[in-house]
C-alpha cells in the first residue's frame, strides 16, 4: 500500500527532549521554528499562551495541529480542577442524575475520587470550620500553579496556616493573584503500601477532542514508589522522601536507585493486586480508575475551549488507598518527557510515536476538519477510553449504572476486561 | 491389602506423625468426640472415627501424611539402605560433594580472617534494641557491604561440576573421541524425551493452560472463567494431591497463594508465627557473617532488579530467620549436602565443641535471594511467605546448588539440557560449540535460579506452578532447550561466545507455556 508513505510534515518543538526529536526524525519531518509555517508545534506552555493570546493575531490554519489546549489549566490548575469537579458533581445532584448517588452519609458513591479540598486564601474559613470538626487529621498544601512537588507540605496545625488567616482578616481585600493561591486537601494517610512502601500511579491520557469527549488510556503507564519507608508519624511530616511520591524529589534521596528509578509497570502492580486481593476488587479498581478520568474530563468539558487544533496529552497522578480506592491527586498538562531509566526512555519513546500516529494518522497531511476518530490500528499502546460519539450511537451504552457492569459493550468505553495485553516497555 | 511400602516405611511414617503436632490435635479432636452425646459406648471406635471424618480431620491426615510421601521417597531397598545412600548412592558424587563443601567452607574462613569478622557475635543490648525498632526497615542502613563478597557464584559451581568425572567409567581412548560433547562429562540416568512427553501430558498443545488460553484476547468464558471456578471448588475440598492436580495446568493469578499453599502443606497457626517469631528473635540476639552475606546478596540482585525492588525489606525479614531455622536441617537427610561444621574458637577440631554453622546449615551464593523474590508476588505478610518459602526451598530448590546423581539435582538438569539440545537441535549445538560458545556456560544460571529474574515475574511464577504440580524440576531443562530453539536463527549467525550471551541476555518478553508445549509437543 503505497499511501502510507509518510509525509514529511514540518515540525516545531519547544524542548529538546530525545524521545521527542527521534519520533520526529524517524518520520523525516523537518524541523522549523515556531514563527514559521509548521505543521505540527509541540509547544510548552508559555509559548502555546502566545499563540492563543487575543493580542497575537495568531491564526491557525487548517493543516496545523498543537500539542495544547488554550485554557488546559481549568483542568491542570489544582483549584480550577476542583472547582470544576465540584461544580459538576453539584450539576448531576440537581439533574437527580443515578451518577450522582450518594450514600447515608451524603457522600457521593459513584463521584467521591478526590480528597476534601479547599482553595485558601478564598475558602479559608470553610476550611477552618472542617479542620475543627477533626483536628488529629492531615492536610497538604500545594501551590495551585507548580508542578513536581515544589513548595508542598503537610500540616496538622491550624498555626501552620497563620499566613493566610491573617490575609483573611485584613479589612483591605486584596485579591490573590494565581500565583499565591493555594489547595489545601484531606492528606489520604492510608494509602496502600506494597512492601511497606507508598507509592503513585502516573497514567497518561490523550485527548483529542473534548466536544465531543475523545480520549484514550495509554497501557504502558507506571507506579513510583517512595524509597523511604512510609511512615504515618507525625514527627516525619517533615520528611518529604517519605510523602511525596514525585521523581525529581525522590531522586535525590540516599536510597535512590537509577537502574529502576523506583518505577513498577503496571502489570506488576496489577498480578501483585490480583494474586493479593484477587480478581475482582483489582478489576473493580482500575475500572474506577477509568471512570475517575472519564468523569473528571466531563466536568472540565465543557469549559475547555474546544479548539480543533488541538490534542494533549495529560499526566494522572492517582493515589490507592487501602481499600484498594483511587484518589484523583492532579493532572498534569507537560508530564516530565525525561527519562530516568532505559525503559523509561523506550516507554516515553513508544508514548510519544503512539500519540503522534492517533493525532496525524500516519502517511495523511493533518487536517483539522476531521473527525477525529482514530483507526484500531493506530492506537499502538493506548486503548479507547471514552469516545463519546460512539457512546451516542449505542443507546445501551447511555445508562450510567452499567459502568461496573461486565457487559461487553460500555459506551465507547473500553470494550475489554481483565488483564491488558502484555504490552512491554521493551 | 497389598501396599509397595514397606513395613519399616510405615513405621517411620508413623513415627513421625506422631512427634508431629497433627497428632496432639486429632488426640484432643477425639476427646471431643467422645464427649459427644451422640456417641454410644458400645460403637465407640465406629463413632469417634466418623466423627472426625465429619470433621474434616480425615482430610487433615491425609495431606499430612501427603507431604511426608512427597518428602520421604520409597527407596529401593527397604531394610538395607544406608543414610549415606539416601543422600547420595554413588560414593564419587558424595566425596566431590564433600570437597566442594570444603571448598566453600574454607572460604567463608577466609573471608572472616582477612576482613576480621567473627562468624557469629552476641549483638549488645542497645544494637539489639535498634534492630528490633527497624525490623520492618532493613533495607536502610544497613551493614558496612564493600568488603564482603559472595561465597561462590554459578560460575564457580558450574566449573567444579564441569570436572567431574566417574573413576569407574573409562571409555578406554586417550584421545577423547568418546567423551561426551557438552560441559558435563558424567554417564548419569536422565529422562528421555518420550518420558517427558508422557509426565507433562496435561500440558499438550490440545489442552487448554493458564499462561497461554487465560489472556485478555481470548474471551474468558472459553477457558478462564471455568477454570476459576473448578479453582475454587478445588481449594474447597483442601486436599493436597487435588490441588496438585489442578495445578498442571497453571494456577488463575487470583487463586494461586491458596492453591500453593495447599500443595506445600502450608497452614499458619499461632504456633507457627511464634516460630517465627522466636527466629526473629535470634536474629536480633546474634549477628552471624551470613546475615552480611545475605544483605550483599539483595543489595546486588533484588534491589537492582526492576520487579523485585519493592519487596526488598520482606526478602531481609524471610532470609535472616531463615538461616537461624534448625528445622531445615531435616532436609539434609535426602540432600547430598551436609550441613558445614563450625567450631567454637579455641576449640577446633573437638567434635564436642562443633556448631552447624549457619544454624540452617545452608550457606548462602550469590543469587539465592532470588529464591525467594518471586513469592513475594502472592503473599502478603512475612509469617505465611516464611513458610512457602522454607517448604518450597526443601522440597525443590536445595537440588539447585548440590552435587547429587538425583534426576532433579543440578548435575542431570544440566545434562538433561544438553542431551536434549543436542539431539533436537544438533545444528544449532554443533554451530555454536564451533564459536566457542558451549550453550550450559549460559544456560546454566538459569537452571540453578529457576529462572528467577530472568523471565518477568507472571512467567517465573506460570513455570513454577508446573514445578509443585508435576513435583519436578526437569521442566526448567525443557525451557532451557526451548529458548535456545525459539532464538535459534539469531543464534546461528553469531560470532562470538558474548554475542550469543547477547542475543539470550533479555527473556523478559518470552511466553513460558507456549514455549514448552512446541518444544515437547510439536516434534
Amino acid at each position: 500500500m503505497s499511501g502510507k508513505q509518510a509525509a514529511r510534515l514540518k515540525y516545531a518543538c519547544d524542548m529538546d527532549k530525545s524521545v521527542l526529536l527521534n519520533n520526529f526524525e524517524a518520520r523525516g519531518w523537518i524541523p522549523v521554528g515556531p514563527d514559521d509555517d509548521w505543521q505540527f508545534y509541540w509547544a510548552n506552555v508559555q509559548s502555546v499562551r502566545n499563540v492563543f493570546s487575543v493580542d497575537s493575531g495568531y491564526r491557525l490554519q487548517d493543516d496545523q495541529v498543537i500539542n495544547h489546549f488554550p485554557n488546559h489549566m481549568e483542568l491542570t490548575r489544582k483549584d480550577l480542577m476542583v472547582k470544576n469537579i465540584k461544580r459538576y458533581r453539584k450539576e448531576l445532584d440537581k439533574d437527580n442524575n443515578p451518577l450522582a448517588e450518594k450514600d447515608d452519609t451524603g457522600r457521593f458513591i459513584h463521584l467521591d475520587f478526590i480528597p476534601h479540598t479547599y482553595t485558601l486564601p478564598a475558602d479559608y474559613n470553610l476550611f477552618v470550620e472542617e479542620f475543627r470538626k477533626n483536628p488529629n487529621t492531615t492536610w497538604i498544601m500545594k501551590p495551585s500553579g507548580k508542578a513536581r512537588g515544589i513548595g508542598i507540605f503537610l500540616v496538622n496545625k491550624l498555626s501552620q496556616l497563620k499566613k493566610w488567616s491573617r490575609d483573611s482578616k485584613t479589612s483591605n481585600f486584596v485579591p490573590p493573584t494565581s500565583k499565591d493561591t493555594y489547595v489545601i486537601s484531606k492528606y489520604i494517610d492510608n494509602p496502600l503500601l506494597i512492601g511497606g512502601k507508598k507509592f503513585d500511579l502516573r497514567l497518561y491520557v490523550l485527548v483529542t477532542t473534548f466536544r465531543p469527549l475523545k480520549c484514550y488510556m495509554y497501557k504502558l503507564g507506571f507506579s513510583r514508589f517512595c524509597t523511604v519507608k512510609y511512615n504515618a508519624n507525625v514527627n516525619e511530616l517533615d520528611n518529604m522522601f517519605v510523602h511525596l511520591t514525585n521523581v525529581s524529589i525522590q531522586k535525590t534521596g540516599n536510597d535512590y536507585n537509577a537502574v529502576h528509578g523506583g518505577k513498577w509497570t503496571t502489570q506488576n502492580l496489577r498480578l501483585y493486586l490480583e494474586s493479593t486481593r484477587g480478581k475482582e476488587i483489582t478489576d473493580k479498581l482500575f475500572d474506577e480508575i477509568d471512570w475517575l478520568i472519564v468523569h473528571t474530563l466531563k466536568a472540565v468539558a465543557g469549559v475547555i475551549s474546544n479548539d480543533r487544533h488541538c490534542f494533549e496529552c495529560y499526566g494522572w497522578d492517582i493515589i490507592i488507598d487501602d481499600n484498594l480506592k483511587p484518589w484523583l491527586i492532579e493532572v498534569n498538562a507537560s508530564p516530565s518527557l525525561t527519562s530516568t531509566t532505559s525503559s523509561d526512555r523506550i516507554m516515553k519513546y513508544k508514548l510519544i510515536n503512539d500519540v503522534i500516529n492517533i493525532v496525524i494518522p500516519p502517511g495523511e497531511q493533518p487536517d483539522v476538519r476531521w473527525n477525529k476518530t482514530a483507526g484500531k490500528e493506530n492506537l499502538g499502546n493506548f486503548y479507547v477510553l471514552y469516545d463519546e460519539d460512539l457512546a451516542q450511537s449505542d443507546p445501551v451504552a447511555l445508562d450510567p449504572k452499567m459502568k461496573l457492569g461486565t457487559g461487553p459493550v460500555r459506551g465507547g468505553l473500553r470494550e475489554t476486561k481483565g488483564r491488558p495485553s502484555p504490552a512491554t516497555w521493551k | 491389602m497389598e501396599s509397595h511400602f514397606s513395613p519399616g516405611y510405615v513405621q517411620n511414617l508413623l513415627q513421625s506423625l506422631k512427634s508431629s503436632k497433627i497428632y496432639t490435635d486429632l488426640h484432643n479432636a477425639a476427646q471431643t468426640e467422645v464427649s459427644k452425646t451422640s456417641v454410644r459406648v458400645s460403637e465407640l471406635k465406629k463413632g469417634v472415627q466418623s466423627g472426625l471424618a465429619a470433621s474434616g480431620w480425615e482430610r487433615k491426615l491425609r495431606n499430612e501424611i501427603y507431604q511426608y510421601l512427597l518428602s520421604h521417597p520409597v527407596s529401593s531397598h527397604p531394610q538395607a539402605t544406608p543414610a549415606e545412600h539416601i543422600k547420595e548412592p554413588l560414593l564419587y558424587l558424595r566425596k566431590a560433594q564433600q570437597a566442594w563443601e570444603k571448598r566453600i567452607l574454607k572460604s567463608l574462613n577466609s573471608m572472616c580472617t582477612e576482613l576480621n569478622i567473627p562468624l557469629a557475635r552476641k549483638r549488645p543490648e542497645k544494637e539489639q534494641k535498634e534492630l528490633a525498632g527497624r525490623w520492618t526497615e532493613l533495607g536502610i542502613d544497613g551493614p558496612d557491604l564493600t568488603q564482603i563478597r559472595p561465597v561462590y557464584a554459578p560460575k564457580d559451581f558450574l566449573e567444579v561440576i564441569m570436572c567431574l568425572q566417574n573413576p569407574n567409567y573409562n571409555a578406554g581412548d586417550s584421545s577423547g573421541t568418546y567423551t561426551l560433547w557438552g560441559l558435563v562429562q558424567l554417564p548419569l540416568k536422565l529422562s528421555s524425551i518420550n518420558r517427558l512427553r508422557l509426565l507433562y501430558s496435561d500440558m499438550a498443545i490440545n489442552q487448554c493452560q493458564t499462561g497461554v488460553d487465560d489472556s485478555s484476547d481470548i474471551p474468558a468464558d472459553m477457558f478462564d472463567s471455568d477454570r476459576v471456578k473448578l479453582g475454587k471448588k478445588v481449594l474447597q475440598a483442601e486436599h493436597s494431591p487435588i490441588a496438585q492436580e489442578y495445578a498442571k495446568k497453571g494456577c488463575p493469578v487470583s487463586l494461586r497463594e491458596d492453591l500453593w499453599s495447599q500443595i506445600l502443606g502450608i497452614n499458619v497457626d499461632e504456633f507457627d508465627v511464634l516460630y517465627y517469631e522466636q527466629l526473629k528473635a535470634n536474629v536480633i540476639a546474634h549477628d552471624l557473617l551470613v546475615d552480611s552475606l545475605l544483605y550483599k546478596d539483595v543489595k546486588l540482585t533484588a534491589t537492582n532488579d526492576d520487579q523485585y525492588f519493592v519487596f526488598e525489606d520482606f526478602l531481609y525479614q524471610i532470609l535472616l530467620p531463615f538461616t537461624r531455622d534448625t528445622e531445615v536441617l531435616s532436609h539434609f537427610a535426602r540432600n547430598s549436602a551436609s550441613p558445614p561444621k563450625s567450631y567454637i574458637r579455641g576449640k577446633l577440631g573437638d567434635e564436642n565443641f562443633s556448631v552447624v554453622y549457619p544454624p540452617n546449615g545452608v550457606i548462602p551464593f550469590h543469587g539465592f535471594a532470588m529464591y525467594v523474590a518471586p513469592l513475594c508476588y502472592l503473599y502478603k505478610e512475612p509469617v505465611k511467605l516464611y513458610y512457602a518459602f522454607r517448604a518450597i526451598y526443601t522440597r525443590f530448590f536445595f537440588r539447585l546448588h548440590s552435587i547429587s546423581s538425583h534426576t532433579q539435582g543440578i548435575v542431570c538438569l544440566s545434562l538433561l539440557f544438553e542431551n536434549l539440545l543436542q539431539t533436537h537441535e544438533a545444528e544449532l549445538f554443533f554451530y555454536l560449540k564451533s564459536v566457542g560458545c558451549q550453550p550450559l556456560k549460559i544456560a546454566f544460571k538459569w537452571l540453578v535460579r529457576a529462572f528467577s529474574g530472568y523471565l518477568s515475574s507472571d512467567q517465573v511464577l506460570l513455570l513454577w506452578d508446573r514445578i509443585l504440580a508435576y513435583n519436578s524440576l526437569e521442566i526448567l531443562s525443557v525451557l532451557a532447550v526451548s529458548i535456545f530453539s525459539f532464538r535459534k536463527t539469531n543464534l546461528l549467525k553469531v560470532q562470538s561466545y558474548n554475542a550469543a550471551e547477547a542475543v539470550l541476555a533479555d527473556l523478559t518478553t518470552l511466553q513460558v507455556i507456549p514455549l514448552i508445549q512446541l518444544s515437547l509437543f510439536s516434534k
